[in-house]
């Protein structure tokens, strides 16, 4: 189970004009990091009410990676209002996630 | 009531668990962000007996299954403070307060920081503990990596392989790293060595970092414009939480033999939080191993 996944031709559709705050989780496959974050972030999606979740693989989609200046995985950015609002790195628990999407 | 909380669930307070199950006693593992510890961050194993290669993830999610079926719980909580109230101990986290016949302290150890102001948010913006994580966002940049030991070393050699340029910044001439490595990187081109010189601060605009000032031994300063920095420059062990019940060494480490004892009878220190000459995954698990059968022999002893 992970969060869905989300292709770059998708995202000024799905995240910068979303309505709802939205959590993307920038992660690769080589990352043991990023594989220990994912199911939490896949918690998080199951359960969210009033925002979405993605997340980007940054080995398909390297130009989503170097426009948000992505330079360390796993990352997490919360979007609202096509902006971000909110950034962090590394593996952090699940009530630190929900905290940035207040 | 718990006969045994481990704090710390890396390689050691993982085995610490399984073995502490296996004795027939109840665990339950605190830890503050995962299950794994620092080897997560390892993309090869190839030195565990037994198993020729894994990843860091796969074996620690291994360890993990292995000691959640035997039973073991774990809680994403932060230890605070632990109380020796001599039968029991009360260990305060950021999610409760718990007893415990034992304690098992498998804290192990963190990259050691630069020590700099701005330093913490540059991280993600230019500055990485870790460079087989993050090399590949530095393709054709130029990054510096700080350190003189077989970390720092061979970071340098594996970002040399992408990057457009890498400068090796020591604070010595001398290096830790063995000289086979150190040998192998003088011969890349790429690579240029700042020897005798340190950090002393870190200049950022709005892409993040964007150069270092260095200070060399006489005292003079420059500064390097880089669009990456690596810190390698060793580990330090994270237990001050602590020092009044277990004996710190002058760097952090708790003091405590092969037989993980500390000086607090109840409490076992496991790992590459506690002091020893190696630091590697199997003695990691050693560690966890002679901790739990002591806690557990501990425990049938003491009349309670």
């Amino acid at each position: 189970m992970a969060a869905e996944k989300l292709r770059g031709s998708d995202f000024e559709a799905k995240v910068l004009r979303s309505d709802l705050p939205v959590l993307v989780d920038f992660w690769a496959d080589w990352c043991g990091p990023c594989k220990m974050l994912s199911p939490v972030v896949a918690e998080i999606a199951e359960e969210a009410k009033d925002f979405k979740v993605y997340a980007v693989n940054v080995d398909e989609e390297p130009e989503l990676a170097s426009r948000y200046g992505i330079r360390s995985i796993p990352s997490l950015l919360v979007f609202k209002n096509g902006e971000i609002a909110k950034q962090s790195v590394g593996v952090i628990p699940k009530e630190q996630i929900l905290e940035l999407l207040k | 009531m718990f006969d045994i909380i481990i704090v710390g669930a890396g390689t050691a307070g993982l085995s610490a668990a399984i073995y502490g199950l296996r004795a027939g006693k109840s665990v339950l593992l605190f830890d503050g962000s995962s299950y794994g510890g620092q080897i997560v961050n390892t993309p090869d194993i190839e030195n565990y007996p037994g198993i020729k290669h894994i990843s860091g993830y796969d074996f620690a999610t291994g360890l993990y299954q292995q000691a959640k079926e035997l039973g073991a719980e774990l809680r994403i909580e932060k230890v605070l403070s632990i109380e020796d109230l001599g039968q029991t101990k009360k260990v305060r986290t950021t999610g409760g307060e718990y007893e415990a016949g034992a304690v098992i302290l498998a804290t192990g150890a963190r990259k050691r920081e630069l020590g700099l102001p701005n330093e913490k948010a540059l991280v993600g913006r230019g500055l990485s503990y870790c460079a087989t994580c993050d090399g590949m966002f530095f393709r054709n940049r130029i990054v510096a990596v700080n350190g003189g030991g077989n970390t720092a070393v061979e970071d340098a050699f594996f970002l040399s392989n992408y990057v457009k340029k890498v400068y090796l910044i020591h604070r010595r001439d001398a290096f830790r790293a063995a000289e086979k490595d150190l040998e192998r990187l003088r011969k890349r081109e790429n690579v240029e060595f700042i020897l005798n010189t340190t950090i002393s601060a870190l200049k950022e605009n709005e892409g993040g970092l964007s150069a270092l000032e260095l200070k060399d031994k006489e005292g003079a300063e420059r500064e390097l414009p880089v669009d990456g920095l690596f810190v390698a420059i060793g580990q330090s062990p994270d237990n001050a939480a602590f020092s009044s019940l277990v004996e710190l060494d002058e760097k952090g480490y708790i003091v405590a033999g092969e037989d993980c004892l500390t000086k607090t009878a109840g409490i076992f220190a496991a790992g590459d939080g506690r002091t020893k000459a190696v630091r590697q995954l199997a003695t990691a698990a050693a560690d966890g191993a002679v901790a739990a059968l002591a806690a557990a022999s501990y425990l049938d002893e003491e009349p309670r």
